[in-house]
């Protein structure tokens, strides 16, 4: 637990100073994420070590925005002034990105053959 | 027995106090929506915001003083993106086994999302750092508040979007894919994964466990993918 959690840490710590030297637009957390899968790969003890703490932290991925979410009572002047443009783009967006991925992902399955084990039944 | 008001101001100074309600909220929110069946409009997130906003609101206590205690659970966010990297490793075998399909409806997914939000907001006239805000609205919070943060967004506000975001999309991708004849679960699962992150993961898992693994991976691999495009995509736009 300690041990994974301290390599966990290390590879955010990797990642922070990755997107910093290298003048990075990437978060440093997500260059440690990609970090991490690599030694997970190469290494299938780090693996071993790090997959129950890491879906240890994952379980309660959610209560983690709750802090910043509550930052929101210092933006309700903007929600009210821009709500109607925040809204449609938020619905409008999430409703494109559906059709968009769903629709690429059975287009390409079906040019590369690559079949679905089950499907949905009644759709 | 001492004043009521002295422990308070005590209290509400100390971090202890509004870490313990962050956590209590949560819980309080999670057990709502449990007993709402997991409807998505009922967000344990959602119920903990409006909960701690109203009694930081009634006790007239900043936010500041709230986040000195909060941080301790916002620290998190970082190690947590960290941790994505575990169940994109656990699906390494079926993101091999369907990796063309799964890349097509990355790219076509998470651009759509942060350049369709943009080009909306844009036509609304939404000043550029509420734009900036928007653009990594369908990543996982912990990522996206990362990206908004970058692009001189506000991370608070980041969040709220990539909660409501969540729950948009957990609510309409079931008739969405239903009335586009979509009947590939893994298609479903990765659509809903990319567009609405760890909510829509968690609606896929209720209907179907194989949509619930590609959504998981459509999630961890759009946070990356955003992180990327999301500074182009916000300087064309700006």
């Amino acid at each position: 637990m300690i041990h994974a959690l301290a390599l966990i840490l290390a590879c955010q710590l990797a990642g922070e100073i990755l997107a910093r030297l290298v003048a990075l637009p990437v978060p440093g957390p997500v260059l440690g994420m990609a970090l991490l899968f690599v030694l997970m790969l190469g290494l299938p003890r780090v693996a071993a070590l790090i997959q129950p703490t890491g879906e240890a932290i994952l379980r309660h991925l959610s209560l983690l925005f709750v802090p910043a979410g509550v930052g929101v009572v210092g933006h309700l002047h903007l929600l009210s002034s821009h709500g109607a443009g925040l809204a449609l783009a938020l619905i409008g967006s999430t409703v494109l990105a559906l059709i968009a991925g769903a629709g690429a992902f059975v287009l390409v399955a079906r040019l590369s053959g690559s079949v679905a084990k089950t499907e949905h039944p009644d759709a | 027995m001492r004043d009521v008001a002295e422990i308070w101001s005590y209290l509400a100074e100390s971090p202890l106090l509004w870490l313990c309600a962050t956590l209590i909220a949560y819980s309080f929110g999670d057990w709502c929506a449990t007993r709402a069946g997991r409807a998505p409009l009922v967000n344990p997130v959602l119920v903990a915001v409006i909960v701690l906003a109203v009694i930081l609101w009634v006790s007239d206590t900043s936010y500041a003083t709230y986040f000195e205690g909060a941080q301790f659970v916002h620290f998190l966010l970082g190690p947590a993106t960290v941790a994505l990297a575990v169940p994109l490793w656990l699906h390494r075998a079926t993101v091999r086994r369907a990796l063309l399909p799964i890349l097509a409806a990355l790219i076509a997914g998470s651009s759509v999302a942060v350049l369709s939000a943009l080009w909306i907001g844009q036509a609304f006239g939404l000043p550029g750092d509420l734009l900036a805000s928007l653009a990594p609205k369908s990543t996982t919070a912990p990522v996206a508040l990362g990206i908004s943060e970058s692009l001189g967004g506000s991370p608070t506000l980041t969040a709220v979007l990539v909660i409501i975001t969540g729950m948009i999309g957990a609510i309409v991708v079931t008739p969405l894919m239903n009335a586009l004849r979509i009947r590939d679960w893994r298609a479903r699962g990765f659509a809903v994964g990319v567009a609405a992150h760890g909510i829509g993961t968690a609606r896929a898992f209720q209907v179907n466990p194989q949509a619930g693994a590609f959504a998981g991976i459509g999630m961890a691999l759009n946070a990356m993918l955003t992180a990327a495009l999301a500074p182009w995509a916000l300087a064309f736009f700006l």
